[in-house]
């Protein structure tokens, strides 16, 4: 069955698949990741703050995002981004805004109500005391939750956020409905053009498992030592 | 009825639980098993009907061999009653099904038998009324009575308490003891792992004292409670009996 | 914002022939939720199988289970839905391959396929971790009793584990839902499809995509309504979950 698999097809596809596709999969998970944990912690402390309208609009927020397709949300962005630039800069037509701005931002916006939730529970999880005792040394509320309680919530939380992150890296393949050349869309886009879906597809698969692999091991190994040092 | 012979237990070489233990419980005997937390009590009642594994020696029940791999366990352990430290009531089921359950699927009994035979030991140990609650709804002590009569439904040939009332706060202890002196003074053969040395001293017709996976006294109850030969018997009850 | 807003586009005629475009929208729906059930059944039926198999005390068992799940979850759902649409049909025999490309509404069958499998990963973690979150004396009262393993499973572990991962259940559900809107690249015609049609056709993108947006709030909101119910339903009186 696998007589006429051609590996050569995929070694004279390496340096676009990686160059081109990877580089753009790796960038856009990283800077989402980072966009997506920022936006979340700050809808994490709008929900915890005590302000009843505050938490209302970042609790709509996240059970909006969570409620609804990630490839639907793709779209949205892809034809609203253009729009929203024009609104922001005054010009007088939509502006063309380019397929990686418009992806990273569909991420940080997507990610962030599921990264919201991940810090939620982190600073549920840490003791009253701690704000208590930030309090009683004088910190103010921001300063509390700046060098307290956001700290150790992260640390807490950095298995569940790796692991988020990596559900990410698998998410961005999505783009391809875009017809964008991250990984899976350059092996694609090498797949249609040699007639090589066999080998192409597999490729893409092999890949995508053995990052996602090394990576869950990583965390797996990181959960055993935060888990001694409790 | 049950022997224990030179049993050994280990989860590594470093790391043994039991070691040669050889004891026995004849028909109709009471035997109180005792010792300090960690002694390898309760892993050597699991032992018994093979809850726990072990590396070494032989334990039979009614002349069959727990360790036999030919030996059918799920029959073997249905003429074994046992009662555990956290009562292990199922949370889903009502009163009357824990104690229908196991005498449907694993005796084979029709479910009004079932029925009338929950019924009546619910009776006996004061819960007749209870029978459509939960688990959760009742004391501890109730449970606790709740189990008991749970493993008295299998019309068991011995009956096995591990810790049965360590878990319990103490105003509930002396329901649960009730029990099972009526139990002992009817004939049933009982291995009891507890630190109530009240009910050894009432109803108990051996006392065996473990320290550090060895059994270190096996003794009648007059003379273990008169004149203990290991100092480490004596450390145990002088701690046990000064409050 | 210089768009020309039409809410009226969705009671005119789409160019298919299939009557107006609301129409068109909601035969997308309908696809979606066909593709979703159909997943989630796969999903719940083999990712127990697998969690109970992470959870047996065979080495074996639990070690498949463990490489499944990593299999599952460690690459995209789109590229697992590319491996079982194009690549599949290729590793075959020829005959078998081409029946399989040949296959009416093979769109469907692969979404529901290749989704429920990549789901099922999912449901075997949950299960697992609720199971585990069962104290270790539930099995040994249930084993204790004379009940088998499946017997065990049966009637006491499984019914309890699935009672306390009800919630997370009802979000892996509704992900299984959303997760059908991936199958738009195998040429799935469900909502997110429809949609995106609908917006080529007319070019109407906000319109399209608001409805659908509000048609995915509805189905959510009416799944998590019906899990609350269930939740109710199944509850055990007095029984508080560790919440």
């Amino acid at each position: 069955m696998f007589s006429n698999f051609d590996f050569n097809v995929i070694i004279r596809a390496l340096p676009y698949l990686f160059y081109e596709g990877m580089s753009f999969t790796i960038l856009l998970t990283a800077l989402s990741a980072l966009g997506g944990l920022v936006f979340g912690t700050a809808l994490a402390l709008m929900r915890l703050s005590g302000y009843k309208i505050l938490g209302r609009i970042a609790g709509l927020y996240v059970d909006f995002m969570r409620s609804l397709p990630l490839v639907l949300v793709i779209f949205w962005f892809y034809f609203l981004v253009p729009y929203i630039g024009q609104w922001l800069t005054g010009a007088s037509r939509p502006i063309s805004v380019g397929a990686f701005a418009s992806s990273l931002v569909t991420f940080i916006m997507f990610e962030a109500a599921y990264f919201s939730e991940i810090m939620r529970a982190g600073i549920q999880s840490i003791s009253r005391g701690q704000p208590a005792a930030a309090s009683a040394l004088g910190l103010t509320y921001a300063q509390t939750m700046r060098y307290v309680v956001l700290p150790q919530a992260f640390r807490n939380m950095l298995p569940v956020l790796i692991t988020q992150t990596i559900v990410l890296f698998q998410d961005t393949s999505l783009v391809y409905v875009l017809s964008i050349t991250d990984f899976l869309g350059a092996a694609s886009k090498v797949a249609q053009r040699d007639g090589r879906l066999v080998e192409m597809y597999l490729f893409a698969a092999v890949v995508y498992f053995t990052i996602s692999c090394i990576a869950s091991y990583g965390v797996r190994r990181l959960q055993s030592r935060i888990a001694i040092l409790r | 009825m049950i022997e224990i012979s030179h049993v050994d237990k280990w989860y590594s070489p470093t790391f043994q639980v039991l070691t040669d233990c050889t004891t026995s419980v004849a028909k109709g005997e009471v035997v109180v098993v005792c010792g300090p937390s960690g002694s390898g009590k309760s892993t050597l009642i699991k032992c018994v009907n093979a809850l726990e594994p072990f590396q070494k020696g032989d334990i039979s029940i009614d002349g069959i061999k727990v360790n036999d791999p030919k030996t059918d366990l799920p029959k073997l352990r249905s003429r074994v009653g046992m009662v555990f430290q956290h009562f292990e009531l199922f949370p889903h089921l009502k009163i009357i099904d824990n104690l229908c359950l196991a005498q449907e699927k694993v005796l084979g009994r029709a479910h009004d038998k079932a029925m009338t035979k929950g019924m009546a030991l619910l009776d006996r140990v004061g819960l007749k009324e209870h029978a459509k609650k939960f688990p959760a709804q009742l004391s501890g002590g109730q449970q606790q009575r709740v189990a008991i009569a749970r493993a008295l439904a299998m019309d068991p040939i011995a009956m096995l308490f591990d810790e049965p009332t360590s878990a319990l706060d103490p105003e509930m202890i002396s329901e649960v003891l009730d029990v099972m002196v009526d139990l002992a003074r009817e004939g049933m053969t009982m291995m009891v792992v507890t630190h109530e040395m009240g009910f050894a001293r009432k109803v108990a017709n051996r006392v065996i004292f473990m320290d550090r996976g060895e059994i270190v006294e096996d003794a009648l109850k007059d003379d273990f409670f008169g004149k203990p030969r290991s100092d480490r018997a004596q450390k145990f009850l002088s701690k046990i009996l000064s409050h | 914002m210089n768009y020309h807003w039409n809410w009226g586009i969705f009671f005119q005629p789409n160019p298919m022939g299939t009557g107006t475009y609301l129409d068109l929208l909601l035969s997308g729906l309908e696809l979606t939720l066909e593709t979703g059930a159909l997943a989630w059944i796969i999903a719940l039926v083999t990712g127990s199988v697998v969690g109970v198999m992470r959870t047996l005390p065979s080495r074996s068992a639990s070690w498949f289970g463990f490489a499944y799940v990593e299999f599952f979850r460690n690459m995209p759902l789109l590229v697992q839905l590319f491996l079982w649409f194009f690549v599949l049909p290729e590793l075959l025999p020829k005959s078998a391959g081409l029946w399989l490309k040949q296959l009416p509404n093979a769109p469907f069958w692969t979404a529901a396929i290749g989704i429920g499998f990549f789901m099922s990963a999912r449901v075997a973690v949950q299960l697992q971790a609720g199971i585990g979150s069962l104290p270790r004396g539930q099995k040994m009262a249930a084993t204790a009793l004379g009940l088998t393993t499946v017997q065990a499973y049966r009637y006491v572990l499984l019914p309890m584990a699935f009672r306390i991962i009800l919630p997370p259940l009802t979000s892996e559900f509704l992900n299984t839902i959303k997760n059908t809107a991936v199958a738009i690249t195998i040429g799935l015609l469900e909502l997110t499809g429809q949609a995106r049609s609908m917006q080529e056709f007319s070019f109407q993108v906000f319109e399209a995509f608001t409805a659908a947006t509000l048609l995915y709030l509805l189905v959510n909101a009416v799944v998590v309504t019906a899990m609350r119910f269930l939740e109710r339903y199944v509850a055990i009186p007095g029984y508080i979950t560790g919440k």
